[in-house]
């Protein structure tokens, strides 16, 4: 694997490989000093063109427990706000001898378009409406740690699908891991087209929720109301909120997610995010190890990891 | 003694509006002189094996002159439409400033007297295209304007359009429509379907499209003024064209080459030389685009030659200028996508265009003794690949880079001068 650019570039047996390898870095970050040097001489470029503080920290951690050296680009205090081209900008960067990219824009495609202007390796830390795929395998690693494996589990992701790089990753990851997954929203925070998605479709949260073994909530935004998606935030969290009273029709032991950042009183009530089943604190934990996997597995190869 | 002939294309097979024939046409003043055999004169052009037709005439080119002469100018604008064996352009008005007052019209005119082709400027509907207020168009029209078109974005408001159509009306000229309703398409980047939802761009959905078209048609009905419609890309509104011409209304439509031969999953690596308006549409789109234009439904193949700066379109997706490089594949492609006999293919990119344009006194033929010489010679057997490094515009966003087309034009010659021998402009 040269790129992680989309969760189809993995395939169920790539997903399992890192799951398998992040196992190994989990208990790396276990130890009293968590490190090790398998990516010892690599150079990890973290390039945010749009500010996410917790991702670009989980992977810049990741990679220097891996032994890499990393730089950081600020899209804000850069030669973007100078008016130079994107792919000046990479080319640039590159010239200074990157091992891989580690790209977040605001823009779908980006990561796409970074991997045709560098020699180097990109992963997408998530690029506009499209994919996040480290979101999802800290996701799918989550889920297989607490209920074992996927195989006939169902999984709801609940929320502002349309708008979601999150659930286009996750619905990717959790169908090839053998999961049914469903998406439960208004029509009008569904993608316009499902085609070809697998996926089954609800508009009605309460319905669905007792036969779950997993239920995903995405973050949903403010604006979203201003652009007649549905009429107020209040009017979504009492039709689509998992409130405490939703939260209990779902099956014991079933498990609650959300990738962050929280609206709490909006798509989650307070007291479901702190409940014992919302595992939204391990989630955040896994994606140290799940990053240093997939960094490993791009950058490393050949590298002995007991080293 | 007859006087010598400056010129004679030889060999070749004449195809115009009157049907086709073997023969030699010979040239003098910048006019066709004789239609014959074995004809001489001190320049010739080979022709065996190639069709002779009218010049090509383009409804739909962006020079980019005034304001955005690094992606193009009239010059090199004109240059690709001599090489793709256009004599005539319509010259959109989307320029900066947007070509809405007599002031700029000179300048275009000014600009294309060197030019390798003849240049058309339409008018712009609206000041600086704003949608809010009516152009002098009569100021224009009195320079010879004939289509006036905000293209780029359609007349939004629908009281402006009556009056645009109705007082267009009173100076014999025609509107041009760019239809895409604002509201339906805003903030879109392709068209709305399986691949914008898999992608993640935000997609117009094809109804952006349709309503405007349907909108138009039932003004053309009230005001009784005609109305030209731009690159047509959707089922729906080329099913809403063929119901009101079968009604008898003034209306005429183009569709362009992109329309017919690519689809929206071009966008699938994100590659912004796929971003277009009207966006690049599903198979299903395709195909009744073929269909209708096979069906007669479709007065004319336009280009919406749309060049920009090679760094603009190496911007994210949703950053990127739409629009795509066309005036030097539009005849290729045309005669190989459609399945059409020729004299079909060039109907469609000649003398229809010619008639919409205003502009049939000068091109599209028929080729006929005392006529401007405005012809193109095609061989339409002759293959080559679309390098994009080798095209005459300035700009590099064609979408077939590295595509092997058949049918490329040997010469074009303007008013009795050959721009284009063998391939290679001449100016």
């Amino acid at each position: 694997m040269k790129h992680l650019l989309q969760i189809a570039d993995l395939g169920a047996d790539g997903i399992d490989e890192v799951l398998r390898v992040a196992d190994t870095f989990a208990e790396v970050n276990r130890r009293a000093i968590p490190k090790v040097q398998a990516l010892r001489g690599k150079t990890v470029v973290s390039l945010f063109f749009e500010d996410s503080t917790r991702t670009r920290l989980s992977f810049e951690t990741a990679a220097r427990r891996l032994g890499a050296d990393v730089l950081t680009f600020a899209a804000g205090s850069s030669s973007v706000k100078k008016g130079e081209s994107l792919r000046d900008t990479v080319q640039t960067i590159d010239a200074l001898g990157a091992d891989a990219f580690v790209v977040r824009h605001a823009s779908s495609g980006v990561p796409h378009q970074v991997s045709t202007w560098t020699e180097g390796s990109v992963v997408n830390a998530g690029d506009g409406w499209h994919e996040h795929p480290t979101q999802a395998l800290l996701d799918a690693y989550t889920i297989r740690e607490r209920l074992g494996g996927f195989a006939g589990r169902r999984i709801a992701i609940v929320g502002d699908i349309r708008h979601s790089r999150v659930a286009r990753s996750n619905v990717a990851a959790f169908s090839a891991l053998g999961a049914e997954v469903t998406l439960v929203a208004p029509p009008t925070l569904m993608p316009p087209s499902t085609e070809g998605w697998p996926a089954e479709l609800s508009h009605n949260l309460e319905a669905v929720l007792p036969k779950m073994d997993v239920v995903y909530l995405l973050r949903v935004q403010r604006e979203r109301a201003t652009e007649a998606l549905f009429p107020s935030l209040r009017e979504y969290t009492a039709h689509f909120g998992l409130t405490a009273a939703r939260a209990a029709m779902l099956p014991a032991g079933a498990l609650i997610m959300h990738p962050g950042p929280m609206n709490r009183g909006v798509e989650i009530a307070a007291d479901v995010a702190d409940a014992e089943n919302a595992v939204i604190t391990q989630q955040v934990a896994n994606g140290l190890s799940v990053r240093m996997a997939v960094l490993y597995l791009l950058l490393g190869s050949g590298v002995d990891l007991a080293a | 003694m007859p006087r010598e002939n400056e010129l004679v294309i030889r060999g070749g097979t004449v195809v115009d509006a009157t049907g086709s024939r073997r023969a030699d046409v010979a040239i003098r003043n910048g006019a066709v002189a004789e239609i014959g055999e074995s004809l001489d004169a001190r320049n010739v052009l080979d022709a065996s094996g190639c069709i002779v037709a009218p010049g090509l005439v383009d409804l739909h080119t962006h020079l980019r002159q005034p304001g955005r002469e690094e992606a193009e100018t009239v010059e090199t604008g004109s240059r690709a439409a001599a090489l793709g064996g256009f004599t005539a352009v319509v010259a959109m008005p989307n320029t900066e400033p947007a070509i809405d007052s007599a002031a700029v019209v000179r300048e275009v005119k000014e600009l294309a007297r060197t030019a390798l082709c003849d240049v058309f400027p339409a008018g712009a509907i609206t000041v600086g295209r704003e949608g809010t207020t009516l152009s002098p168009m009569a100021e224009m029209a009195e320079l010879g304007v004939r289509l006036f078109t905000d293209d780029g974005a359609g007349v939004q408001d629908s009281r402006l359009m009556r009056r645009a159509l109705e007082y267009a009306r009173g100076l014999g000229v025609t509107l041009a429509q760019h239809c895409e309703d604002a509201a339906l398409a805003r903030g879109a980047h392709m068209h709305e379907g399986a691949w914008s939802s898999r992608l993640g761009i935000p997609g117009m959905p094809s109804e952006a499209e349709t309503v405007m078209v349907q909108r138009d048609i039932e003004l053309v009905r009230l005001t009784g003024a005609p109305i030209h419609f731009l690159h047509l890309s959707t089922a729906g509104s080329l099913k809403a064209v063929a119901a009101a011409k079968a009604d008898g209304l003034p209306v005429t439509a183009e569709v362009a080459p992109h329309h017919f031969t690519l689809t929206d999953a071009c966008c699938a690596g994100y590659d912004a030389t796929f971003k277009v308006n009207p966006p690049l549409r599903t198979d299903a789109d395709v195909a009744a685009v073929i269909d209708a234009v096979r069906a007669g439904e479709v007065d004319a193949i336009a280009t919406d030659h749309a060049p920009h700066a090679p760094e603009t379109k190496d911007a994210p997706f949703d950053q990127a200028p739409p629009g795509m490089l066309g005036l030097e594949t539009a005849l290729a492609l045309s005669l190989e996508v459609l399945g059409l006999p020729t004299d079909r293919v060039f109907a469609l990119l000649s003398w229809q265009p010619a008639v919409i344009a205003g502009v049939a006194h000068e091109h599209g033929g028929p080729i006929a003794k005392g006529r401007p010489a405005n012809l193109c010679v095609v061989d339409p057997s002759a293959g080559w690949v679309v390098d994009p490094r080798h095209l005459a515009s300035r700009s590099r966003n064609t979408p077939y880079a590295g595509r092997s087309l058949t049918g490329l034009v040997r010469h074009t010659v303007l008013r009795g001068e050959p721009v284009v021998i063998d391939g290679e402009a001449q100016r």
